[in-house]
């Protein structure tokens, strides 16, 4: 039979890239999650190895603690930058908003050691202050993450409905609750995500702001690793991808929420 | 109106403290001290040192070179896989939607060591071609992610209709659907030279020990010192270069938006 060409054989390069270079990895990974370093048999060492020893779930806890309070400090600060930006009578160019962004585009490296040298400079040391120093790293490095998605829910919101919340009798602080937060809450959602997951596995901004004194789950499996522990470090890659994997499931599940309120109109 | 000004003194003020590491840098970039906050008068030396630094302008060279090389690839595997996806049946293309979120969502840390995990297992040595494999791992889902859209906005039946006014499937797929996506395309190469460019974590596991980018050079002297004097004539050009093309686009985009606005009350 002669071949004929059809479109979706355009495909075909894709497909076989992500099975080759993104399935094949994640699958090899399960495996040596579950193999034992020395015999090479399936086991359950690792799972054993993690969870009997404190000092790698206490290194999780924390991972999760930073991915919190950066989450929470990025929006506080984060939130009223894009409100305002989102604004029209504050704000009436875009310029603005791209010199929120811009900062993203400067090499991500040169960035954090530029901060971590301002803050010796103010005195804010990773070797006094490993965890303050870690978090301003964490803020300044994903505050543009969280401007980003809040701005474009709000350039989107309807404004009217905060001036009837007013008009109907309810105070700024009942109508911040009832109706801005409401209205904002895709946002608010993917900015979470866009920070709290990648907190956990950088490594990067903690090892240069701490001095090596904050360890975040991404920095000890990059420990584990380079110790060419690859059984431990990729059972340790599994839970990120759980955790991933969790975190995924919750934003969809939200965002179909948000889908069904809107059929009801 | 109290209020207005208040909220402009906090966008101001943000927008300062998020810039104050970065114009530290090019601030002193113009001096030769080695320490920022030491003025020792005005001075383009740094600039002379820096194209003095063989091993970092050879970093400079890489990042380049690695991020065009991956933004060619991504963007050509990526378009392909968008318009062959957009064709196909509904549970085929669920299936390859389903796969382009992976590497969106996962962590870049697992990514790399997985992949490096893959290369070991196949006792392949870490070269260009392994780094090249990671960085289109990395961005090839966003050429996806930019192309898709246009392919829904097109027209469905241009191509069909070329097909019979006698033209080849290539020749119409060139010719018709091209045009249509490119958009997309160019959105999609700019995004991933730029993630690319950025890199750290992928390049730090896939690259050949003796081959450094900018991010990896940098990182491995700043784990254990201040930021080389150089570095800060190094990320004056940088940001003057994203300065260029930010405002370029702005204007650009600003143009083409007046054009449409002016092209509807005339009538066109």
């Amino acid at each position: 039979m002669k071949f004929r060409f059809q479109r979706k054989y355009l495909a075909l390069p894709y497909i076989l890239f992500f099975v080759f270079f993104v399935i094949t990895p994640i699958v090899l990974i399960l495996y040596y999650a579950f193999t034992d370093k020395a015999t090479g048999q399936i086991s359950l060492n690792n799972f054993v190895k993690f969870f009997s020893d404190s000092t790698n779930v206490n290194v999780l806890v924390i991972s999760l603690v930073y991915g919190l309070i950066n989450t929470a400090l990025c929006l506080l600060i984060g939130y009223p930058i894009a409100y305002f930006l989102a604004d029209r009578k504050i704000n009436k160019s875009a310029v603005l908003v791209t010199l929120f962004i811009m900062p993203m585009w400067i090499n991500f490296v040169i960035r954090t050691g530029a901060t971590r040298d301002l803050l010796n400079w103010m005195g804010i040391s990773g070797g006094t202050y490993p965890e303050l120093a870690t978090i301003i790293g964490l803020v300044y490095n994903y505050l543009p993450f969280t401007i980003l998605p809040l701005y474009t829910t709000m350039l989107k919101m309807d404004r009217s409905q905060i001036d009837a919340g007013k008009d109907l009798g309810a105070n700024p602080v009942q109508n911040f609750f009832k109706v801005i937060i409401p209205l904002t809450m895709p946002g608010i959602v993917s900015a979470s995500t866009m920070v709290f997951m990648p907190t956990i596995s950088s490594y990067v901004i903690s090892d240069i702001l701490s001095e090596y004194n904050v360890v975040l789950f991404g920095s000890y499996i990059d420990l584990y690793f380079n110790q060419s522990d690859w059984n431990f470090g990729s059972f340790m890659a599994m839970i990120m991808l759980i955790l991933i994997l969790f975190s995924v499931l919750l934003t969809r599940k939200f965002s179909k929420e948000e889908g069904g309120k809107e059929s009801i109109w | 109106m109290v209020k207005k000004i208040l909220a402009q003194c906090y966008i101001y003020l943000m927008l300062l403290v998020m810039y104050l590491p970065i114009l530290l840098l090019v601030v002193f970039s113009f001096t030769v001290s080695d320490q920022v906050g030491i003025w020792t008068g005005f001075s383009f030396q740094l600039y002379v040192d820096l194209f003095n630094n063989k091993d970092l302008m050879e970093a400079v060279g890489n990042t380049f070179l690695i991020a065009t090389v991956s933004a060619i690839v991504s963007t050509l595997i990526g378009t392909l896989g968008a318009v062959g996806t957009y064709y196909s049946k509904k549970k085929a293309r669920k299936r390859i939607e389903t796969m382009t979120q992976i590497p969106v969502v996962n962590a870049e840390i697992v990514m790399a060591l997985s992949l490096a995990v893959l290369f070991v297992a196949l006792s392949l040595k870490f070269t260009f071609f392994t780094l090249v494999v990671g960085h289109v791992v990395l961005t090839v889902a966003f050429v996806y992610l930019n192309v898709k859209p246009k392919l829904s906005q097109m027209d469905p039946f241009t191509y069909e209709a070329a097909l019979d006014l006698g033209a080849k499937p290539t020749y119409a797929l060139y010719k018709v659907i091209l045009p249509e996506i490119i958009p997309g395309i160019l959105s999609g190469f700019m995004i991933s030279f730029t993630l690319s460019l950025d890199d750290f974590v992928i390049t730090q596991y896939l690259k050949e020990p003796s081959f450094e980018t900018i991010s990896t050079y940098i990182q491995k002297i700043i784990a254990k010192h201040p930021i080389p004097p150089e570095v800060r004539a190094l990320t004056t050009l940088i940001f003057l270069g994203v300065l260029v093309v930010v405002v370029g686009n702005t204007i650009y985009n600003n143009r083409k938006a007046k054009n449409v606005i002016s092209k509807r009350r005339r009538g066109v």
